[in-house]
């Protein structure tokens, strides 16, 4: 038996690491390999560095293969030690490190990525200044973030941005600085350009466009750079993203040919013929990568040669991007703009929406696109380019993307899912084949794209093959995804809410043991998702006699206040209608320097926040401001929010009834209700609806001789305008539409179903019906409602300013 | 482990059932989170989620499991590992219970973790 080939692996990067992969999934026992990598940890997914550094994955989330994975296919790896020299006489590698071992090899790769580029500026090497290249970057920068406060980020492309906008979601000050007049000028056009930076300047990254760096200030940290025309930013953080170049150095050394990288031609191998090159480190037909898609391809094909197949031809595939900023949608596949004769540009600008399409037209055949704030048809473009169709039947149609193409009765080449081979990779930045993502949506039974996100990592980066892995799904699913009409409450049990509530009421189940015990919960306990709804649905059930369970509680409504993210709370006192006094704001304003509050704030609900309390301090502020009948504006509550009401016809000139009279006067009959999720009202004194009533859970818009009540408006995610309920002629009546609103809510909606998404379902005719059509059944919904707030309009302020659940405000204990 | 020191942070009691009390240490050191699940069955975590350092003390407790409040992953109480498919962990705390006593196994010197400025 002849002993198996050395295969030496320099570099555990993306590339490498892919190789190996494809090498083994074709020949498993052909070589004893061995993978050297400079940096200390195992196989990670670069790509993600950007969505640890925003805080979206953990670092942990980004590691392809673990330690595990090598040692279970007879892997060799050494990591932390970079390979200081090759001998390609002798053929063996040198690596650094205690030992500094000679590691010999019958075949080669070199797969050592690239170096981020510095420019050549005084002050390069003071602390504080840093690449983003790779997991000892993120984590340098995410403990900068923690303890310093601003960042310059060097740099406006695809990595710089999206350093710029982690930076910023760690809470920074950022600015950019770009030596050309627009953002990301290799992939995007002008008009583009100029939309994402109005986006990114929204979001408050400050730029400093036609900015050339000429110095990092500092005696021995950084401090702040100086730009060429003068202008100086300081900075406790200094970001290099300028772009990056091949890590050639170990190929230099041994005399490989090299251009701007390695030389390899379509079988991947250098000029050396027992050494092959992946990755960013080659150039391949005069070009060189940055982008994995291609690397992808580069490994395919050079797992096949090392596997024995001579047949294998590297055939670079249309590249594109798209920037991984959260709510930021980019995406720029092929040439930017029309260059040659036969060429086209069809361009579609709306400034408003901040929506950009330009598709490049060759011969009629898309060689290129460049989209902003509307990129769903990416896809489309880059297979219509990768397919070479010719699009002069649908031209018209196209930059309005595929489904108004289809509309408009043009034959298109579908996404053929059936055709696809299991083998063929859906999302690039992940390495998900189409087998993989089949096998999790059979095996786990999975339904949305949520899940097949979370459960295969598919269209979990950029989202670009997002609407690939739909079509997959609705392949599995006949057609297309369908929904359940009472979909199952959570995991622990495959009953729907509407059928649990019930079955509450007919079986007269009065707590959450034996609701478990009727439907074979599948759990013994429940979890974060049921239990806070069967609560609320025991407690709207049964208002008189249900022991509300604290433990079944989110945080916010046990203690009583809004957690922040740094684990301290809020306090938001109830402004009856928005109206405050003298003596209201002189406690808040004592109570602000007693404990020393950082925030005060003026909500967009007309109140007041205090944020930055400890936890410990809350009854005492509490007690303070009771004394001065300041109570709960239940701010953490699903249940009534705000009243916001304007000045009405009490001041106004247009004002035709007292809305902020009203206002008050609803709010003290709704203030303390739990509700299936938070509820806002507003009442305007005249159709102007200062108070915007109309994007409310329920508004009231005053006219001359009455009140148009009008409910299900949302000014959240989704915005939708309210439907009109009823016109009614007196305060009394709209009193009774509004306790009776409320209370079918309360009654028949899924629990945290806002009015908005449960008047839509059921629309607005069968409220109509309930509270407006029958006098009788409208009463007795505002009887039960004024029955319910009997037992909670009592300020929880101040029984725990008195005492009550005590031990939730005080340490357990306190260690030395 | 002969540098721990056992200390007693209080009585079973004190927690409520599917529920949980923090202890708090000095000078920087994170806090820990002792829970007691609803078969009194107690465990102490370092109360900060693995995912974005959430207090795990405030998240709903369910079977040996806790949600954190601020975005939900789940974390394991026994061995401090996030449910799949989220991924990461928390430091665990040894504890016992002496009769109706809570015992904290105190790693005697724990470090802050520290900011390392390296050069580019
Ligand atoms: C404080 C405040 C922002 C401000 O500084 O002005 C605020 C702050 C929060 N909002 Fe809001 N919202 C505030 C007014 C609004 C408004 C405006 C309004 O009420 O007129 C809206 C849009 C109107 C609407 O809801 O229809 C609003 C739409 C949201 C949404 C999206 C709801 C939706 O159905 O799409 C959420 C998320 C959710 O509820 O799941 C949210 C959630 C939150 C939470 C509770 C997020 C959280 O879970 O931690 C924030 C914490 C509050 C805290 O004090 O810790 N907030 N939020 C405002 C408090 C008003 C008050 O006095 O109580
Ligand atoms: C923050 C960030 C975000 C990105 N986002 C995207 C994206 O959205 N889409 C996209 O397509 N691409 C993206 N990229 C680019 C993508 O990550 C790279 O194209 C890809 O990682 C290149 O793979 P590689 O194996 O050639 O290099 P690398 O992944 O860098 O691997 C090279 C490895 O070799 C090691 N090495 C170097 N020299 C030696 C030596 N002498 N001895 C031992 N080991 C050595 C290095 O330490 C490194 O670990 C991003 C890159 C970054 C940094
Ligand atoms: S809504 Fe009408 S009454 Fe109210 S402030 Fe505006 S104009 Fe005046
Ligand atoms: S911090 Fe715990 S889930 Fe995000």
């Amino acid at each position: 038996m002849s002993s198996p080939e050395r295969l030496v692996v320099v570099g555990n990067g993306m590339a490498g690491m892919r190789t190996v992969e494809e090498l083994l999934a074709r020949a498993p026992e052909r070589y004893a390999i061995t993978v050297i990598g400079a940096e200390p940890h195992p196989n990670y997914n670069r790509i993600m560095l950007s969505s640890v550094l925003a805080g979206e994955k953990t670092a942990d989330e980004t590691v392809i293969n673990p330690t595990a994975w090598y040692g279970e296919r007879g892997i060799r790896l050494i990591t932390g030690s970079p390979v200081t020299a090759i001998d390609a006489a002798a053929k063996n590698v040198t690596v650094a490190g205690s030992g500094a071992e000679t590691i010999p090899y019958d075949k080669l790769l070199l797969a050592t990525g690239s170096k981020p580029l510095a420019p050549a500026i005084p002050g390069l090497g003071l602390p504080g200044v840093r690449a983003f290249r790779d997991l000892g970057d993120v984590e340098m920068m995410i403990a900068a973030a923690s303890t310093h406060r601003r960042a310059v980020v060097i740099g406006g492309g695809l990595l710089g941005l999206e350093a710029a906008w982690g930076l910023k979601r760690r809470g920074m000050s950022v600015a950019v600085v770009h030596l050309m007049p627009t953002l990301m000028e290799r992939q995007l056009d002008t008009a583009a350009g100029e939309l994402l930076r109005r986006d990114l300047d929204a979001r408050g990254i400050a730029f400093f466009t036609n900015g050339q760096t000429e110095e990092i200030l500092g005696a021995d940290k950084a401090e702040g750079v100086v730009l060429a025309d003068g202008r100086e930013i300081p900075a406790d953080l200094v970001v290099l993203a300028i772009g990056i170049r091949p890590n050639i150095d170990l190929a230099r050394g041994a005399k490989l040919k090299i251009n701007r990288g390695i030389l390899v031609g379509d079988d991947m191998r250098t000029s050396d013929p027992s050494i092959y090159a992946v990755g960013e480190c080659i150039e391949h037909n005069g070009q060189v990568f940055g982008l994995v898609a291609p690397i992808w391809e580069q490994a395919k094909v050079c797992g096949a040669h090392l596997a024995g197949d001579a047949e294998a031809a590297y055939v670079p595939p249309p590249i594109f991007t798209s920037l991984k900023i959260t709510g930021i949608d980019v995406f720029s596949a092929g040439v930017l703009a029309a260059a040659e004769e036969t060429d086209d540009e069809i361009t579609l600008h709306d400034a408003k929406r901040g929506v950009y399409k330009k598709i490049v037209l060759r011969d009629d055949k898309v060689v290129g696109s460049v989209l902003y704030g509307s990129v769903a048809d990416g896809p489309w473009y880059v297979q219509l380019m990768r397919e070479k169709v010719d699009v002069s039947a649908f031209r018209d149609q196209l930059v309005f993307g595929r489904a108004f193409a289809e509309q408009a009765g043009a034959a298109l080449p579908p996404i053929d899912i059936a055709a696809m081979a299991d083998s063929e990779q859906v999302c690039g930045c992940n390495g998900v084949s189409k087998g993989t993502i089949c096998r999790a949506i059979l095996d786990k039974g999975l339904e949305t794209l949520d899940a097949v996100r979370a459960h295969t990592k598919a269209s979990a980066s950029c989202g670009s093959c997002t609407l690939t892995v739909e079509a997959i799904l609705a392949h599995h699913h006949g057609g297309a995804v369908t929904r359940r009409a009472d979909p199952a409450m959570c995991k622990c049990t495959d009953h729907g809410h509407d059928a649990v509530r019930a079955a509450i009421i007919e079986q007269e189940l009065t707590t959450i043991a034996e609701i478990r015990a009727a439907f074979d919960w599948k759990t013994a306990d429940g979890c974060q998702k049921c239990r806070p709804a069967l609560n609320y649905y025991l407690l709207c059930a049964w208002p008189d006699s249900y022991r509300d369970d604290p433990q079944s509680r989110f945080v916010n409504e046990r203690v009583h206040a809004n957690i922040q993210k740094d684990g301290t709370y809020s306090v938001v006192p109830r402004m009856w209608g928005g109206l405050t006094s003298a003596r209201e704001l002189r406690a808040i304003a004592d109570a602000t320097e007693k404990y020393a509050i950082p925030t005060v704030k003026i909500t967009g609900g007309q109140r007041i926040d205090l944020l930055g309390l400890k936890k410990e301090q809350l009854p005492a502020i509490w007690a303070d401001l009771n004394d001065a009948g300041l109570v709960s504006g239940h701010a953490y509550a699903k249940g009534l929010r705000t009243v916001k009401t304007c000045v009405g016809s009490e001041w106004c000139r247009f004002g035709t009834q007292d809305s902020t009279g009203l206002g008050v006067k609803i709010e003290q009959m709704c203030w303390g209700s739990w509700t299936p999720h938070k509820v806002k009202l507003a009442v305007s004194g005249c159709p102007r609806n200062c108070a915007e009533a109309t994007i409310k859970d329920i508004g009231v818009v005053c006219v001359e001789g009455g009140y148009d009540v009008v409910v299900g408006g949302n000014g959240g995610v989704e915005v939708r305008v309210t439907d009109h309920l009823v016109r009614l002629a007196s305060e009394a009546e709209v009193l009774e539409h509004v306790g009776a609103f409320l209370q079918l809510y309360r009654e028949e909606a899924r629990y945290l179903e806002r009015t908005a998404p449960w008047v839509a379902r059921i629309g607005i005719e069968y409220m109509r019906r309930r509270i407006v059509e029958d006098n009788d059944g409208r009463r007795a919904l505002h009887q039960r409602f004024l029955a319910s707030q009997r037992e909670v309009q009592s300020d929880p302020w101040a029984a725990r300013a008195g005492g009550v659940a005590a031990h939730e405000y005080r340490v357990l204990a306190a260690v030395e | 482990m002969p540098s721990d020191r056992w200390t007693d942070i209080g009585r079973l009691d004190d927690i409520p059932r599917r529920g949980a009390r923090r202890v708090t240490r000095p000078d920087g050191l994170p806090p820990i989170a002792v829970f007691r699940t609803a078969d009194d069955e107690i465990f102490a975590l370092v109360d900060r989620c693995p995912h974005l350092g959430g207090p795990l003390s405030e998240g709903i407790v369910q079977g040996r499991a806790v949600a954190c409040p601020l975005h939900g992953w789940v974390i394991e109480l026994d061995s401090g590992r996030a449910e799949a498919p989220d991924e990461g962990c928390t430091q665990t705390i040894a504890l016992r219970l002496v009769g109706n006593r809570i015992l904290l196994s105190l790693p005697a010197i724990e470090a802050a973790d520290g900011l390392h400025w390296e050069a580019a």
